[in-house]
């Protein structure tokens, strides 16, 4: 069958026009609110040239190469285009750039890192191929109790279970909701990948592995409820689960937060004069329309300044940690690079901590924070750790 | 390693040089009509001095360079028709200098009309420039280099009138000042020093702006939109006639348009008032509507379309989609307004001979003395016949235009040519010496305005 065939948006993908209103934020403040395009700077690289590129691929124009594939996976999914693109095919800018690596991974014309990412999550149930039985690595000196029949299952996902620093927000958030006296268990090794970023990389088989794998074991355990440290992962149990007939009730962390801080179930702690900004995840934001929840909590805290950035709520930049490229960082290694503009942001609005809800943005702008030689300024921390360790 | 990569790479660094075939493909396509034409080089320069460095080079090696801002000017006036080196100067984006007191700023050409508007939005609300109707992509230079016009066009006529200095690089690389910055001064007018600016309307092929002084004006506290709506386009210059001589609006523009029904074969004249109170804005408005227009509206012959309405900024990307195909072109004319009619019934016309929903918009400049006027054809980027009807279309403007006695805005290249067949003969001899003074190799932005 031709590509044109197998492409489920031909029938739109040529209308956009490449007038560049997917590179600006809300206000207008410049050009560079995609990642990719702030990060490369050429035509090529914003999502109207992404998709002419795209089109042309599919229509033999162009033929497929590592730099094209390249381009089609800098893109970050992080949905700025869409709030922006005026046109009313706007809502599926980030599916027809998923719909053409569908066909990517199908034919095997995949980047290195890509391949690489997947083949791990496939083989390991986790990016970084580690072994499942370091998923619970995490909680070896906490007294967290594996799920079995408790009010919530805590969903660590594969960032907040195996990478270093973010691990340091799963211990705090499962500290909290215990201090919190909120009813919970884990997983443990049994938990693997939630799948969000299989699905923006266009492996949609692997997205079926996992989402039933994972469904199965909620089923099989009796799970209701769920709470998730990442966005990524509640945007991937509550939009994608349910077409596996996956239907659970699924919060991220700062709601179930700002429910408990509403119903006084516990009390944010009180801090000595800090200013804070805070960095609204793409998953949680823009995905899934959750800017209130973030920022009630943070509210909440004693001794505080929240000082917004200029660029917020739907105009945030990404920290250019989505669709994977937390792991396989095709837009770093510049001044350009979106985290580092971002932080640069942050540390305009003279905050003392750069609060994040995500530990994909907490390893991307922590690390940002570093290379800009902003430690000393600026520290970066997940909200649950802002409540944890003040 | 391509030895021309190499030197391109070490003036602007490997992340902003291309080769590769997804930056020339990209590079190749304009938004219009126009016919893709690879350039060999795609690069993203920073400073003036690349720039320069870029130009020097391209002499040497005589490639042509082809300067690109916003990519929106939709008549392939940035396509490398000739091949060589695209410069993309978006990279060029700095905002160097706000001098409130004095109203202007400089900035870098490659800024969009977009930031300079949020810049002054959050900094000195009470100052605005002349923001044309294009995506706020559009970049200062770009405009510029095309004779554009904006959102002031009334008061104070085209957008390349209202520059107090400006950062030009020459065809032989050499940076350029003109205007009181020439002589180390500030950037604070472009007088009365004799004339040496060969650069607007020439869409880049004289030299690359690198740098602008924009004229600021006054930005009142209060905005509104309000609307006269007619059915006879035989009026609309005689209202226009009164509106500019009462000189109370910010903007006259007049719109008609088969989508949305509502315009259809009616002519919507949006006025933009402002104030920095109400009283003001009241004022402006009585003299408009009560004094001057009221006749109109008393014997039926014009009614109130809006009044006091939210400024919208112009979303003229929707265009693109009238026929669900992500693409449009229009061609631009220079006309009095005294053709208004004529110009709307051959919108008309010869959007429906080619099976084009008709749009035509006109906009006052200066005090009445002449108006942008613009006829759209929309067509489906899928479909080559709609694509085939659209150029037509445009052509067939182009020509009409000229037997109106009007003036081509921004032609394209079939415009540019049957204009200079049009062209006094000394004038043409002039271009071309013009042309050849400053760019004997012929290698800026070539097969635009080439004097045959």
């Amino acid at each position: 069958m031709e590509l044109t065939e197998e492409y489920k948006y031909m029938d739109v993908i040529h209308r956009c026009f490449r007038c560049g209103y997917c590179k600006f934020p809300q206000d207008w403040e410049d050009v560079d609110n995609c990642p990719s395009y702030a990060r490369y700077r050429l035509e090529s690289y914003s999502n109207g040239g992404r998709l002419w590129l795209i089109r042309a691929w599919l229509r033999g124009e162009i033929p497929w190469s590592e730099h094209l594939a390249n381009i089609v996976y800098s893109c970050v999914a992080c949905k700025n285009c869409e709030e922006k693109c005026p046109l009313s095919f706007a809502g599926d800018i980030v599916n027809m750039v998923v719909a053409a690596r569908n066909l990517m991974v199908e034919q095997g014309l995949v980047a290195p890192p890509v391949k690489q990412y997947l083949e791990k999550v496939q083989l390991h149930g986790n990016p970084w191929g580690l072994g499942a039985n370091k998923r619970k690595q995490w909680m070896e000196d906490l007294s967290v109790e594996f799920y079995q029949g408790q009010d919530y299952l805590y969903f660590v996902g594969s960032e907040g279970a195996y990478d270093s620093r973010a691990q340091k927000a799963t211990r705090a958030l499962a500290e909290i909701l215990q201090n919190a006296g909120v009813s919970f268990g884990v997983l443990g090794s049994e938990e693997t990948d939630d799948g969000n970023e299989a699905e923006l990389l266009g492996e949609d088989g692997l997205v079926e592995v996992l989402a039933e794998k994972n469904i199965s074991k909620f089923n099989e355990t009796g799970v209701k409820k769920i709470i998730t440290l990442s966005p990524h992962a509640y945007n991937a149990l509550k939009n994608i689960y349910p077409r596996f007939g996956g239907n659970f009730e699924v919060y991220h962390y700062t709601q179930l937060l700002a429910e408990l801080l509403k119903a006084e179930r516990f009390q944010a702690p009180k801090l000595d004069s800090v200013k804070i900004t805070f960095h609204d995840p793409c998953f949680l934001g823009r995905w899934n329309n959750e800017y209130r929840a973030p920022r009630k909590v943070l509210q909440a805290l004693g001794g505080t300044q929240l000082i917004e950035m200029g660029r917020n709520r739907e105009s945030a930049l990404c920290c250019g940690g989505g669709s994977a490229n937390y792991f396989m960082d095709l837009l770093g290694g510049s001044p350009d690079s979106p985290a580092r503009i971002r932080v640069r942001q942050a540390r305009e609005t003279g905050a003392d901590i750069l609060a994040v809800a995500c530990p994909n943005c907490l390893t991307m702008l922590e690390d940002a924070v570093k290379v800009e030689g902003f430690e000393s300024e600026l520290i970066v921390k997940d909200i649950s750790e802002i409540l944890n360790e003040y | 390693m391509d030895a021309i990569y190499k030197k391109l790479l070490d003036i602007v660094g490997e992340d902003y040089v291309s080769n590769q075939n997804e930056e020339l493909f990209t590079y190749s396509k304009d938004l219009g009509t126009s016919d893709p034409k690879w350039p060999d080089y795609v690069v993203a320069p920073k400073t003036t001095e690349e720039v320069s460095r870029i130009v020097k080079l391209a002499n040497e090696e005589n490639l042509a360079v082809v300067p690109l801002g916003g990519g929106l000017s939709l008549a392939g006036l940035a396509l490398p028709l000739k091949g060589g080196i695209e410069l993309d100067l978006k990279r060029m984006d700095q905002i160097l200098e706000l001098n409130e007191q004095d109203r202007y700023i400089i900035l870098e050409a490659g800024a969009s009309h977009g930031k300079l508007t949020a810049y002054l939005e959050k900094n000195t609300p009470h100052l605005k420039h002349s923001e044309p109707g294009a995506p706020p992509a559009a970049t200062i230079g770009g405009n510029l280099a095309i004779h554009g016009q904006g959102d002031l066009g009334h008061p104070y006529g085209f957008n390349s009138d209202m520059i107090n200095g400006l950062e030009v690089v020459l065809p032989s690389g050499e940076i350029c000042r003109f205007g009181s910055c020439a002589l180390g001064n500030d950037w604070y007018t472009m007088h009365p020093l004799p004339d040496l600016n060969m650069f607007m309307g020439w869409s880049g092929s004289t030299g690359i702006i690198t740098k602008v002084s924009l004229r600021l004006f006054p930005c009142k506290k209060i905005q509104e939109q309000d609307a006269l709506v007619l059915d006879d386009a035989d009026l609309v210059p005689e209202v226009l006639f009164k509106l500019t001589h009462i000189g109370m609006a910010e903007d006259i523009i007049v719109v008609s348009q088969e989508i949305p029904p509502p315009f259809n074969r009616l002519h919507y004249i949006l006025i933009n008032l402002a104030g920095d109170t109400n009283l003001e804005l009241e004022f402006k408005r009585q003299l408009i509507f009560d004094t001057h227009l009221s006749s109109y509206i008393q014997e039926g012959r014009a009614g109130i379309g809006a009044s006091g309405q939210d400024i919208q900024r112009p979303v003229v990307s929707k265009t693109s989609d009238w026929r669900k195909g992500g693409g449009f072109e229009y061609v631009g004319a220079i006309v009095p307004i005294s053709s208004y009619p004529k110009c709307y019934r051959h919108g008309v016309e010869v959007s429906g001979r080619h099976h084009i929903p008709y749009t035509t918009l006109g906009r006052v400049l200066g005090t009445g003395h002449s108006m942008m006027f613009s006829w759209t054809f929309a067509f489906n980027r899928a479909d080559e016949e709609t694509v085939r009807h659209a150029r037509e279309a445009l052509h067939e403007t182009d020509k009409e235009v000229l037997k109106m006695g009007g003036t081509l805005w921004k032609p394209a290249v079939f415009g540019q040519k049957i204009l200079m067949d049009q062209m006094d003969c000394a004038t043409l001899q002039l271009m071309q010496k013009v042309k050849h003074m400053l760019d004997p190799n012929g290698i800026m932005n070539p097969g635009n305005w080439e004097v045959s």
